[in-house]
């Protein structure tokens, strides 16, 4: 198997004992293992790989990595459906499916194409000037032609297969690219007793070094520098690694790929297909390289117009001869290397050099190599429609143009050293105009920069930075260095390429086609002049208004540039004008990658109920709350949550049931001063409590606002069992904290939660005493010795168990606690012994039911936004002492009296419903506005045989007897109502007091 | 990724604590009763652009409510002190 | 002058050749003028142009530090929407809206309003309960909302996580039909460019670094242009409130957080609506360029550096996926933060301060883009009258001291958990 009829016979850094066939667009492409998608195109003669964004004009192949702006593809079937992704980064594998995008019918006849003939009326930002017509709204008309017209690949609606991973690093020294500067780095930190982590995205290292000839000495030289990478145990390598993003405490966020062998990882063996790493380095330098610069000249966007550096990778790493006839356009040296490399492969090379003085060895070594050399010459314009045909060159001291003929067309603009991590954590880069590109400046304390992202543009000089660099690093890490200065293996000659260079000439103001800046978002010169007459002239308006470098190749081709064109049009100079900032991700990262293992039942943790393995077992059904899973009903009461849970109060209102409250917050307040300490923090009294007691408190926060409420029952002299509500457990415990250690430190009292050590069960209901005396003989729970409100605590059988006679339904009630690995066979017991009173479970709808009988506050009505007056507790904050929250509590406003305020409300209308969520008007209002109030909860009272409510009304039970209505205009629902007191069964409490 | 120095538990994560705010306003004392100090306390933030000292509390960790030195404007983190042992004159 | 948009402009551009005209004027400071706004972001130009066209004050000066439209306005999300709860707040967006439905005529310049509606989602029965009470009060204000059921949910986003590996399963929503996007960075620009054909002097590059008083009357300002007076000056600067009013030595109720915002890879029309995630603080929309845009909770702490961090670019993405798990393959192309002015209980203010004409609009919190609009028509009634508009009486600066705070949220008066 040949790999493509452009393959050459030998070279390359391709293995050709492993052939690889894969499907491009339906039909079978050959290549072999170390090829990409792009060189096993090109191999195959295959360049037209795209279509443009906006004029649909035929793409090829520009570059050989990450910077590839035109040739996206999409990859993978079905849920493995992935679009846009760069053919020069899809590494050829067995499986692989991939297939061109954004052609209509297809790539090759692409109907879109008629866009380039309205392209005059279609300039950058046309869609600002109309479009808007003939009516307001009219756009919703245009939008969906602009909308299916954009949009590059086509995603699917079908759930990711794959898994993806997360994990944790550290490291003393990260050195981000492996080219030589990398390498060299690597070396040099190691060698001063670092731990160094060296991470490239490409599957080999090398960097610019894999595109020297395999048979040369650079190639030796790389090889080299590789084994003492490989052989050094301190330094880890990653390969396919790519440094997404580089965060504040020098945090860069790291992305593995896996799918490079298999295309279709096993998720059900756990392979993930990326991980996605969270680095924290003590120093990085950063290795990244540049990218070349393509050259702006009319229809440079033609298939077979590559970067020279891209076409000396095709030639050397893929063994592929771009074309049989090359023309190098080129301003830099490195253009001459790509020429002569070429012209050794056998292609016939013209050299097209705008600068008129060039090394002369350079010119004799072309010259000696067959090379045409035209110094001080331009390509004005491509020729060719699919595919480059010729140039038109332009001799820049005669102004004489010429065609020369040509398949491929090498352009060489210059570099742009790789500052986008630099960038991203707010480093301005500076521009040199010597080297005629943006270097990052600025360095912080930890971060250093080797080779050409500095400026080091010879392997040679990248090496040494890279030394230095490294050997810096490690310094700041606190090593100690007792090695010799670093060294690495001795580079040959060949390693001090020459590097000049000068700044591109800006390109021809006249003659026809187009010249393209931005590739991919189809931007040009023309379109950069147009946002300079309207004054969007700074880069960061004109990349908003011309999209100019918003594509996924996020501009690394076209920024500079861009930068260069608004120069030239009489702008500030390139360096005045200054760059744009670069956002992190460095290249695209798929949002599974990110989400990692967090996703599906595994987004967020579920907290769990000691007892919930018997909720399952014995047929509970389970509902969110917040973080909780919680039984809502039991199959025992009903098959659907309407019937059951009613079922479950009048168990609870007629009988015996227990429920599960083990996710109320549970918090051990002990010390000295624990009493004075609740004392400050509840609204009420607590400095009273007698031991053996518990009380029911509200606490506020600082601005008066309810925060939570909850019992705390005192134990012993110092000591303190708080509970909160399920929602706020989190919040108050951190308070709590933050008032004892921030405001109140002398106070001697220390807070723990214990949420997680008990099992909490709520026993219920009239028949309550009889049932913890049948399970619990041993513990005297009379009216005399546990009265309402009372508490003790008691050991059985080595366990210990407390008990708080208090009651949130309204009935007799106890709530016992007992440490949470016994809480299932206390569970299980209490249901055995109390079996022949027909005790039962209930579930949370029934829990929130029987409370709203009871006028009891919960989650809907603790809003935040509600004070303690509003909810009908302000009696219970003392006059007499400070609590927290007192001093904004008397603001005016949180005491006018005409405040939502608590109030309980009856259905007036026979079959209808009260709904949560209606608002409420006097009768005699206009149904409109904002009303008087609103439902917050709703139930059926079983005792009381019709819909209740609780809910806030203006004024509240000033209104009392009031009719009112209920409107929930979202279903075209009135509903009368009477305002009534919260307090719905027992208001007396008698039921609590047998 | 913030990094702070907890004095107990060394170098973590920012993720691992809750924040709690401007750590330089005094605290009126409990049995303050005038609205306009716990109204500026509580409502008004001087939010520098620079040194800014801050609440963080380690609530993954060792509880402590720390009191930290970062700079709002390169989020650059300095020392961390437990906010029980009070502020630094 | 300016020349009016439209297709036949652009075909008569394309025939001749001719050069079109800067959208709006360069201008050089004068040395005085009625009002002058100090940032040139949404909020600021929105206010030069109501000045001109609603009040007939046109010696009006717009003072930008850097370039306009360079803050929050270019950064956020692009979400409009009305659908509010509180007495005030839902006049406010209402009028909000309202605006927008007519700003591309309004201003000659296409901002590609997109009412795509937007759909919050419930994941619980209570949940949907408090989505209830705010579609109720919305339609007993003359604005769109409708309630949905799960079923109704599914047939419209069956793409959403239906299945049962949903952690949070999906309960119902509320459907605001006329809710959608904007294309954010033309709010700018189409109001800089009516406010300065109606004379307004936008100046770029022109930072403010002092106020002049006159006793407790503010006559002006200091700038890195020299000195400019004013008979009245207002703040519009977002997440630099607090800078800008240290200046004139008031300390605000605001703190400045991070939000970031994220953007995937262009793809083929995939998402159709605005969808807000009900389990925590996430939303979702699609470009008219293809890109997947998120948005999620601010960073949790004080700062001024626009980057985020890393955890919270992964928090946004696992909400991405549990909502849409197709999503996973998608690539996030670019994430960055703006600099949100967050206030304790979520609501900006707007209105005068306690230093004679010296106004203030800031605080937007989550809410600055939708705002703007309105938010500008108020503010330039309110220093043209130097009486607030009543749409905005609520969002005073002072509201904390007699306890009007405005919790929209029901978050509790924390900024830094909102």
């Amino acid at each position: 198997m040949s790999g493509g009829p452009h393959r050459l016979a030998r070279g390359g850094r391709i293995d050709r004992d492993r052939p690889i066939r894969c499907e491009f667009d339906g039909r079978p492409l050959a290549g072999f293992a170390g090829d990409t998608l792009a060189s096993a195109l090109l191999a195959n003669g295959i360049t037209l790989v795209g279509r443009s964004f906006k004029y649909h004009r035929p793409r090829g192949l520009l570059a050989a990595g990450v910077e590839e702006p035109n040739a996206l593809v999409t990859v993978g079937d079905g849920g493995r459906t992935t679009p846009n992704l760069p053919a020069t980064t899809v590494e050829m594998r067995t499986g692989l499916r991939a297939r061109r995008q954004n052609g209509w019918p297809s790539v090759d006849v692409d109907l879109g194409a008629l866009n380039g003939w309205l392209a005059p009326l279609l300039p950058a930002g046309f869609y600002y000037k109309t479009l808007m017509g003939p009516r307001r709204g009219s756009w919703m008309w245009y939008e969906p032609f602009i909308r299916r017209a954009a949009g590059l690949g086509r995603a699917v609606h079908e759930r990711d297969p794959d898994r993806y991973d997360a994990r944790h690093a550290f490291t003393d020294v990260l050195v981000i690219g492996a080219g030589p500067a990398g390498l060299a780095a690597a070396l040099a930190a190691a060698a001063a007793g670092a731990e160094v982590l060296l991470v490239e995205q490409d599957s080999a290292l090398g960097g610019s070094l894999l595109a020297a000839p395999v048979t040369g000495s650079l190639e030796r030289w790389r090889s080299q520098l590789e084994t003492a990478v490989r052989s050094t145990p301190t330094i880890e390598v990653l390969t396919r690694t790519t440094a997404l993003g580089a965060y504040d405490g020098r945090t860069v966020a790291l992305l593995e790929r896996h799918d490079h062998a298999d295309p279709d990882p096993d998720p059900d063996r756990g392979a993930a297909r990326e991980t996605v790493v969270t680095l924290r380095a003590r120093a990085i330098v950063t290795a990244t390289g540049a990218f070349e610069r393509p050259l702006l000249f009319a229809d440079n966007d033609r298939p077979g117009v590559m970067l020279a550096s891209a076409a000396r990778t095709y030639l050397n790493r893929y063994a592929i001869a771009p074309g049989r006839r090359a023309l190098v356009a080129t301003c830099t040296d490195a253009g001459w290397l790509t020429a002569l490399d070429l012209a050794a492969a056998g292609t016939a090379v013209t050299v097209v050099e705008q600068r008129d003085e060039i090394a002369e060895p350079l010119v004799a070594a072309a010259r000696g190599a067959g090379i045409d050399v035209r110094t001080g010459a331009m390509v004005t314009r491509a020729l060719g429609t699919r595919g480059v045909a010729g140039a038109r060159v332009e001799s820049r001291a005669s102004g004489r143009a010429q065609r020369l003929d040509c398949d491929v067309l090498c352009v060489s603009g210059g570099w742009s050293p790789t500052l986008h991590l630099t960038s991203h954590t707010g480093r301005k880069p500076r521009y040199r105009p010597e080297l005629d590109a943006f270097v990052p400046e600025d360095w912080a304390a930890g971060d250093f920069g080797a080779g050409a992202v500095v400026g080091a543009y010879s392997s040679a000089a990248a090496v040494e930075s890279g030394l230095a660099a490294g050997r810096a690093a490690a310094t700041f890490c606190g090593c100690v260095s007792t090695a010799d200065p670093p060294t690495a293996p001795t580079a040959p000659a060949e390693a001090d390429e020459p590097t000049a260079l000068a700044a591109a000439l800006p390109p021809p103001r006249r003659g026809r086609g187009r010249t393209f800046v931005d590739l991919q978002n189809d931007v040009t010169v023309k379109d950069v002049a147009l946002a300079h007459d309207e004054g969007y002239g700074a880069v960061e308006h004109l990349k908003r208004y011309t999209t100019l470098g918003m594509g996924t190749d996020q501009g690394r081709t076209s920024n500079v540039n861009a930068i260069a064109t608004l120069a030239s049009l009489g702008a500030r100079g390139v360096g005045e004008t200054g760059t744009t900032t670069f956002r992190p991700p460095f290249t695209p990262v798929s949002v599974g990658a990110l989400a990692a293992r967090s996703v599906g039942r595994h987004f967020r943790p579920i907290r769990r109920s000691p007892l919930e393995p018997w909720h399952l077992a014995n047929g509970a059904t389970m509902i969110e709350a917040g973080p909780w899973l919680r039984p809502w009903f039991y199959a025992w009461a009903g098959s659907d949550v309407g019937s059951a849970y009613r079922e479950e109060m009048r168990l609870v209102r007629s009988g015996v049931g227990v429920s599960d409250v083990s996710s109320l917050g549970k918090i051990d307040v002990q010390g000295p001063d624990a009493a004075q300490f609740l004392n400050r923090v509840y609204v009420n009294g607590f400095a009273k409590l007698a031991v053996g007691k518990a009380r029911y408190g509200v606490m506020l926060n600082d601005d008066a606002t309810v925060l939570d409420d909850g019992t705390t029952a005192r134990f012993g002299e110092h000591r303190y069992f708080m509970t909160t509500t399920t929602a706020q457990a989190g919040e108050v415990m951190s308070w709590l904290e933050f008032l004892l250690q921030t405001a109140w430190p002398e106070l001697r009292v220390q807070v723990v939660s214990v949420t997680d050590a008990w099992a909490g069960m709520s026993v219920a209901g009239p028949r309550a005493r009889e049932a913890l005396e049948r399970a619990l003989p041993g513990v005297d729970v009379s009216n005399d010795a546990l009265p309402h409100m009372g508490v003790r605590e008691v050991v059985l059988d080595g366990v210990p168990l407390r008990v708080l006679r208090l009651s949130f339904s309204g009935e007799l009630a106890y709530e016992l606690y007992v440490p949470a690995t016994r809480g299932i066979s206390l569970w299980e017991h209490l249901l055995a012994a109390a079996a022949p009173l027909g005790i039962k479970p209930y579930g949370l709808e029934a829990l929130a039911s029987l409370r709203i009988e009871k006028g009891h506050v919960a989650g809907l009505e603790l809003d935040h936004r509600n004070t303690l007056d509003d909810l009908g507790l302000g009696k219970l904050a003392s006059g007499d002492k400070a609590y927290v929250g007192r001093a904004l509590r008397a603001r005016p406003a949180l005491q006018a009296e005409d405040r939502w305020s608590l109030v309980g409300l009856e259905c007036l209308d026979a079959g209808a419903r009260l709904r949560g969520g209606s608002i409420l008007f006097a009768s005699g209002d206009a149904i409109a506005g904002h009303g008087r109030g609103y439902v917050t909860s709703v139930t059926f009272s079983t005792v009381l045989g019709k819909t209740i409510a609780l809910g806030l009304y203006q004024g509240g039970l000033r209104h009392r007897g009031e009719e009112i209505v209920c409107a929930f205009p979202l279903k075209g629902e009135t509903v009368r109502a009477r305002i009534v007191s919260p307090m719905f069964i027992d208001p007396e409490g008698t039921r609590l007091h047998v | 990724m913030l990094r702070i120095p907890c004095p107990h538990c060394g170098e973590r994560d920012y993720t691992e604590f809750r924040y709690g705010g401007d750590a330089s306003k005094t605290r009126p004392a409990h049995d303050e009763r005038d609205v306009r100090a716990w109204h500026d306390h509580v409502f008004v933030f001087t939010n520098p652009r620079g040194p800014h000292r801050e609440y963080w509390q380690h609530v993954q960790g060792c509880r402590q409510w720390l009191i930290l030195e970062r700079d709002t404007a390169t989020n650059a983190v300095g020392t961390a002190r437990l906010a029980r042992d009070g502020t630094p004159a | 002058m300016t020349e009016r948009y439209s297709a036949l402009a652009l075909a008569r551009h394309a025939l001749t050749g001719a050069r079109w005209p800067r959208a709006w004027r360069r201008a050089d400071p004068k040395p005085h003028y009625d009002v002058v706004i100090i940032g040139g972001g949404g909020h600021g130009l929105a206010t030069a142009y109501y000045l001109a066209k609603n009040h007939r004050v046109t010696r009006v000066a717009v003072l930008e530090r850097a370039v306009i439209g360079s803050g929050n306005v270019g950064r956020n999300t692009t979400l409009v929407r009305s659908n509010y709860l509180l007495d005030g707040n839902t006049q406010f967006f209402e009028h909000s809206l309202r605006l927008w439905e007519g700003l591309s005529h309004e201003l000659n310049f296409n901002v590609m309003l997109s009412q795509r509606g937007q759909i919050v989602l419930a994941h619980g029965p209570s949940q949907l309960d408090v989505l209830a009470r705010k579609g109720n009060v919305m339609r007993l204000n003359g604005i769109d909302a409708e309630l949905l059921d799960r079923g109704e949910v599914e047939r419209l986003l069956p793409y959403l996580d239906f299945s049962e590996r949903a952690r949070f399963p999906i309960h119902g929503g509320l459907l605001q039909r006329r809710a959608g996007t904007v294309r954010h960075d033309a709010v700018a620009w189409g109001y800089a460019r009516a406010a300065s054909e109606l004379g307004v002097d936008i100046i770029e590059h022109c930072e403010v670094t002092g106020f002049l008083r006159e006793g407790d009357r503010v006559i002006g300002v200091e700038t890195s242009r020299g000195r400019i007076g004013a008979d009245r000056t207002a703040i519009s600067v977002a997440g630099h409130t607090s800078q800008v009013a240290a200046l004139a030595g008031l300390r605000v109720p605001v703190e400045s957080h991070l939000l970031q915002a994220f953007v995937t890879e262009p793809i083929k029309p995939f998402v159709d609506h605005v969808i807000s995630f009900g389990a925590e603080l996430f939303y979702i929309s699609q470009s008219d360029k293809g890109g997947l845009v998120f948005g999620g909770h601010i960073d949790g702490f004080n700062s001024y550096t626009q980057r985020g961090q890393f955890p919270k670019v992964q928090t946004v993405a696992e909400c991405a996926v549990a909502l849409i798990p197709s999503i996973s393959r998608l690539r996030l192309l670019r994430h960055w933060a703006g600099i949100q002015d967050m206030t304790p209980d979520g609501s900006p203010f707007i209105g005068r301060t306690p230093l004679r004409d010296l106004y203030l609009n800031g605080g937007w919190c989550y809410q600055g883009f939708k705002a703007t609009p309105a938010a500008g028509w108020c503010f330039a009634h309110t220093i043209a009258h130097a009486e607030a508009h009543p749409l905005i009486e609520h969002f005073s600066l002072e509201r904390f001291l007699d306890g009007n705070g405005y919790d929209e949220y029901g978050l509790g008066n924390w900024t830094y958990r909102q």
